[in-house]
């Protein structure tokens, strides 16, 4: 049987829950007390890996690109069930630049499937799989919610404003990933005693620049405060989006 | 500057939020050209000119399937190429972004998403972005000759007094490994008012207790023809399907009016709604943490009160 190379690239960010604030004059994001996690869609790509591994057999890959702070949630992939992790050791200045950087980790690699999050909780780009796609010259399809492998053909759901649509590509492919494609997993007591000795291999970054440079962060204006209306004044509130907000 | 900027339709309307993207552009450069994809009546072009258009490019070929990923940024990237643009702009969709992001490699471009407000050209050529779903922003730089902005909804008004553009057809070359990824079918609900793409959303929450009780919601949205959204554990118990999903891991709205109806506030679910300009909490518990985040608020029962709000619009439309 043909044994899927699986590649599933994972970010590291702020958990769900994080306030965010920045530092240094507004230049560098502040992670005094900050919670890292997997990207929430990254780790659905995850997920479905372990699961199409479980299903036809063959490895998964993580790979992140980022500095030693990140190895902890590198690890909790291992736990979760991906067999070995490749870190290029580097800031991920930009979606171009770790496009670039995963570029030439699957060039020497020959992976089947390509799994990244629909996009990072922390730039919100959604450009890395289609950039990827691009520099390899594979397709790529985002935001996936349904994907199955049936011989070398990828069967997949894309979601599309108001509803779906069903595709099918030939491997090699890169699928951005959401729910519910899979169900988050939870690493077990196992997992994590395997996880310890699974390797982690650390790569230096390849030549490549980035296109985009933040100058400084901002913060949204704080909300005014709320207005509350009586249940039984309902008329009141009509009264105030059509008059004072302007929005009916 | 020469701008060139992707348009989307839906169900052979041009998207409203494509309309701002062209009025984005006019507001940069005079020379703001459209390319649309597949078949659309020339009425409808036609408004691509009164937003800001001065030309449109029509790819009907039908190798260039709209909704192609891979297809539509070939195409786009020849047309970027073959008429020396400096800057394409889009609004920011499930395709534009996987789009922005192939053709940024084929045209070499410097490429930022969810933009906020018309660039600052003064020295270089400067965006705001909003990041960390919505809870700050970064002022970003495009070092780059070619640019890409993909554009969050709500970054300028839409224009309404240009005049009719050239429209012409724009022959693309296919290339063979872009039909590799073959579109099977399409389920679409159809009718309604697009999530993303709505000026008001009303959204409902586990408060409501069950997808039979949806009626009051879709009575109120009817009345504000409004879209429909609902929390996460709403979708993950299939009450509602997963494309209304609204918050962090899900469709990030900012619409001019967003009411929330027995959602508790769950900061995951606020990332996807507070860059909307006005929030409506309705909850029967006054602690629930959405009133924090609220402009207005009702401490009550969803089930007593939006059968009266739904009649009080009702009749202030009267
Ligand atoms: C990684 C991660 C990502 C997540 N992403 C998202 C996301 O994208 N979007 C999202 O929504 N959630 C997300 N969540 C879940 C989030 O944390 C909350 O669990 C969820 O938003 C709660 O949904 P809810 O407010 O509908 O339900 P609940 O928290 O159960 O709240 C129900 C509310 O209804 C009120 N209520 C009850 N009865 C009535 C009534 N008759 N009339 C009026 N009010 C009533 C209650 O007072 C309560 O405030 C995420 C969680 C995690 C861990
Ligand atoms: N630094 C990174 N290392 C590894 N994968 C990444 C990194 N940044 C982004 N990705 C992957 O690309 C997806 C889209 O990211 P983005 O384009 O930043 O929204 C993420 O969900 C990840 O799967």
């Amino acid at each position: 049987m043909f044994s899927m190379k699986i590649l599933v690239c994972i970010t590291h960010v702020p958990d769900t829950t994080s306030k965010i604030s920045f530092k240094d004059e507004d230049s560098k994001f502040d992670n005094s007390g900050v919670q890292f996690i997997i990207g929430p869609y990254d780790d659905y790509a995850l997920a479905r890996a372990v699961e199409l591994k479980e299903e036809k057999g063959g490895s998964i890959t993580v790979l992140n690109v980022g500095l030693v702070e990140t190895e902890p949630t590198i690890r909790k992939a291992l736990a979760i069930g991906a067999d070995k992790a490749i870190r290029i050791n580097a800031e991920p200045k930009d979606a171009f630049f770790v496009a670039h950087q995963i570029a030439q980790v699957v060039k020497v690699a020959d992976y089947d499937l390509i799994l990244t999050g629909r996009e990072s909780i922390d730039f919100n780009g959604g450009q890395v799989h289609g950039m990827l796609g691009e520099l390899l010259d594979m397709p790529s399809v985002s935001p996936v919610m349904r994907l199955d492998v049936e011989g070398n053909i990828a069967k997949l759901s894309r979601e599309i404003e108001g509803g779906k649509e069903c595709l099918e590509v030939k491997l090699p492919m890169i699928a951005g990933c959401q729910e519910p494609i899979a169900e988050w997993k939870i690493p077990n007591m196992r997992g994590i005693m395997s996880a310890r000795s699974k390797p982690l291999n650390v790569l230096e970054p390849f030549d490549g620049g980035h296109r985009t440079f933040v100058e400084n962060f901002v913060m949204p204006a704080a909300k005014s405060g709320v207005k509350m209306i009586d249940a039984e004044n309902i008329s009141e509130l009509v009264n105030l989006l059509k008059n004072e907000a302007k929005v009916l | 500057m020469k701008v060139l900027v992707f348009v989307e339709a839906d169900e052979g309307r041009i998207k409203k939020s494509s309309f701002e993207a062209t009025s984005y552009a006019a507001e940069i450069a005079q020379d703001t050209v459209a390319i649309v994809f597949g078949i659309l009546d020339l009425i409808e072009l036609n408004k691509l000119g009164t937003a800001g258009a001065k030309e449109v490019l029509r790819v009907t070929d039908s190798n260039f399937e709209p909704s192609n990923i891979m297809a539509v940024s070939t195409a786009i990237s020849q047309a970027f190429i073959k008429e020396n643009f400096e800057l394409l702009v889009m609004a920011k969709s499930s395709l534009a972004d996987p789009v922005a992001a192939r053709v940024s490699i084929k045209i070499d471009a410097s490429l930022v998403s969810n933009v906020t407000d018309l660039p600052d050209m003064a020295n270089g050529f400067t965006v705001n972005r909003s990041i960390y779903t919505g809870k700050a922003f970064a002022k970003t730089k495009l070092t780059n000759e070619k640019k890409i902005l993909t554009l969050r909804k709500n970054t300028v008004l839409i224009l309404e007094n240009g005049s009719d553009p050239k429209v012409e057809v724009f022959q693309p070359n296919a290339k063979r490994s872009d039909l590799a990824v073959k579109i099977l079918s399409k389920e679409k609900t159809s009718g309604h008012v697009l999530l993303p793409e709505a000026d008001i959303v009303v959204s409902g929450g586990r408060g409501l207790k069950g997808p039979e009780n949806w009626g009051i919601i879709e009575d109120l949205a009817a009345a504000l023809s409004a879209a429909t959204g609902c929390s996460k554990p709403v979708s993950d118990l299939d009450w509602r399907p997963h494309h209304e999903h609204v918050g962090q891991t899900g469709v990030k709205v900012s619409p001019a009016l967003y009411i929330a109806v027995g959602i508790s506030g769950a900061i995951q679910h606020l990332a996807g709604v507070n860059s909307s300009k006005f929030i409506v909490v309705i909850n029967k518990d006054p602690e629930a943490p959405f009133f924090k985040a609220a402009d207005y608020g009702i401490v009550g029962d969803a089930f007593e009160v939006l059968p009266k709000l739904t009649k009080a619009i009702y009749e202030a439309q009267e």
